[in-house]
């Protein structure tokens, strides 16, 4: 069925014909031109609201990034003219909202730069795809005595679901270790290989530190070995371009929602040669071509991996979010971002008793700190009173925190929307914290 | 809005600073370490119950201002009380910081209200409670605690451990 003739037959059909294919039009269109981060926090509505009366300072965007006009006019508008389930009924609601949902599929493998649309599976998130390998990819190849390579920097989505194959298969997991920048030790995670070797997970930025991770390099030492690499994408996504053709990574999973996007949305990108030998991981509707109860043939990709009703509405707003993100540019995202972690760098270093956990030259926009005296809770209930959100804790990454022997850190991390009168905001609000408990 | 500055009290950040009662006891009849598994803290107890009334109390650990100077503030007040009078307080204590509390009634709370305002952050509650939550268990045999799953003493009432 051609679904975009009914789409023009639809009573949206306006609606959706005034939009310029994969840009939403209500509400302000995506930045061109150079690079203006005044327009852009205009776009972010939330970016205007005060905390206790004062100026919300959001520097928590590793966590979870704020959300663009035009990607909360995208939910809006699927949600009041293009709602029905999927995949399901000849009506025109149906075939919109599958049109969409395949369209913003193509938006994500563009963004990604897959080879092919089946290559991309929406899941829940980065914790959810990562299960899904794990599953799919992990029950059905990993054996008694096979070995995991994974690193300290993991986040605990990229440990946890290891350790429980480890465990039920009675496999191994090995670490690769860190240098005091929080660097990965690459001779020493050459030396890890043997011939049980079956398995890589690496996380392409740290969450913990920004420590930016020579995944391509490490991708490629693999696969001369005959072993496929899964890449923890969560915290590079939002930060820069990425290219899984040119990484040759096998699997790459990140969120929709550390992208501008909803919550409740994810990606799996695998290649689609490995995804096809894949045991599915959920069973029930929309994964199976036929059911009886003598056997069920499962769907070809991605359809094998989305059982159920997936999250319609999210992933067309994760479509709508790498949209804007792809016009702004993620190059000039980049470039930003570098210039907001260089200049808050900078300001700490100069600042005695503050001290930045994670010191490599390659970061994404990060930073993790302590200050002499103070614990980081402390520091986020009192940068908070002054609108300035961080995170502090562990950030899901303990073995990072074992290493450099610190309980917990506070964190700073930057999205392409922030100033550097936030990145001042955020000094500010640090001499204050060292003030109270000087 | 609270005025969450007023958390960190003069008095709080002195006993962060200076906190009384930091140290281990040689021969406890008492102890308990207390965890808060989402921050990383812990902290220890000891005591020695002389006669159900506390002849001496020790703490130790890694934690944020707030339950540091919570944990100072503790010992100063049941140091000499009986374990019963302890046990009273440590339930005017947890009703004060989940806002259970009315703090004009009679109570025991005296100078502890300057902890009151944790009320407000629900996200800190559990720092100011754990040195109490951590006596608690000390006072009952239980060894390790934590401000987590079936031991969290917000889920399950802090008299029942």
């Amino acid at each position: 069925m051609n679904a975009n003739q009914a789409v023009l037959a639809s009573p949206s059909a306006s609606v959706l014909q005034s939009s310029t294919p994969g840009v939403a039009t209500t509400g302000r269109m995506p930045v061109m031109g150079p690079f203006d981060v005044e327009r852009i926090r205009a776009d972010f509505p939330i970016l205007q609201l005060r905390i206790d009366g004062k100026p919300l300072v959001y520097l928590d965007n590793a966590a979870s990034s704020q959300m663009p006009q035009p990607v909360i006019d995208r939910l809006v508008r699927y949600q009041t003219s293009e709602h029905a389930n999927i995949n399901r009924a000849v009506h025109t609601l149906s075939e919109i909202a599958t049109s969409e949902y395949e369209a913003a599929r193509r938006k994500l493998q563009r963004f990604i730069h897959a080879r092919e649309e089946r290559e991309v599976i929406f899941t829940s998130g980065t914790t959810d795809a990562i299960n899904l390998v794990m599953h799919g990819y992990g029950r059905r190849f990993i054996k008694a005595g096979d070995e995991i390579i994974l690193t300290t920097l993991e986040h605990h989505s990229n440990i946890v679901p290891w350790q429980m194959l480890a465990e039920e298969k009675d496999a191994r997991i090995r670490v690769v270790p860190v240098n005091d920048a929080g660097e990965l030790l690459i001779g020493e995670y050459e030396k890890l290989f043997n011939e049980r070797t079956k398995f890589v997970g690496v996380m392409h930025v740290s969450n913990a530190l920004g420590t930016v991770n020579p995944v391509k390099e490490m991708i490629a030492f693999a696969h001369a070995r005959g072993v496929p690499v899964l890449v923890d994408g969560a915290q590079a996504a939002p930060h820069m371009r990425v290219d899984v053709q040119d990484l040759d990574c096998d699997f790459y999973a990140f969120s929709g929602h550390k992208l501008c996007g909803p919550t409740g949305i994810g990606v799996l990108y695998g290649k689609a040669a490995l995804l096809e030998k894949m045991q599915p991981f959920k069973g029930g509707g929309d994964m199976i071509l036929s059911v009886t109860f003598e056997k069920t043939t499962y769907n070809t990709i991605p359809h094998k991996f989305e059982a159920g009703t997936p999250p319609i509405a999210a992933a067309i707003g994760l479509g709508a979010a790498v949209d804007y993100l792809s016009a702004i540019g993620m190059e000039a995202i980049t470039a930003h971002e570098h210039k907001l972690l260089n200049y808050a760098t900078e300001q700490m270093k100069s600042m005695p008793g503050v001290r930045i956990i994670g010191t490599a030259p390659n970061k994404a926009a990060v930073l993790s700190f302590t200050v002499d005296g103070v614990h980081p809770h402390d520091v986020g209930t009192l940068l908070n009173e002054e609108g300035v959100a961080v995170r502090t804790g562990h950030h899901c990454a303990q073995p990072v925190m074992q290493r450099f022997g610190v309980p917990a850190t506070s964190r700073a991390s930057f999205a392409f929307y922030n100033s550097m009168a936030e990145v001042d905001a955020l000094i500010a609000g640090l001499r204050g914290v060292q003030k109270v408990f000087a | 809005m609270a005025d969450y500055k007023a958390l960190y009290q003069e008095v709080i950040l002195d006993h962060n600073k200076k906190p009384r009662n930091y140290g281990t006891l040689e021969h406890a009849s008492h102890h308990a370490v207390g965890h808060n598994p989402l921050c990383g803290d812990h902290i220890s107890v000891a005591l020695n119950l002389d006669r159900e009334c506390i002849e001496c109390i020790a703490f130790q650990g890694e934690s944020c201002a707030i339950c540091k100077a919570s944990a100072s503030m503790m010992t100063a007040a049941v140091k000499g009380k009986t374990r019963v009078d302890a046990e009273t307080l440590i339930q005017e204590f947890l009703a004060m910081a989940t806002g259970k509390l009315d703090l004009d009634s009679p109570n025991q709370i005296g100078r502890l209200a300057v902890f009151a305002g944790v009320r407000d952050l629900p996200t800190r509650v559990k720092c100011a409670i754990l040195p109490w939550h951590t006596l608690h268990a000390a006072f009952n045999s239980v060894a390790s605690t934590s401000t987590e799953a079936e031991q969290d003493p917000m889920h399950s009432p802090i008299g029942n451990a």
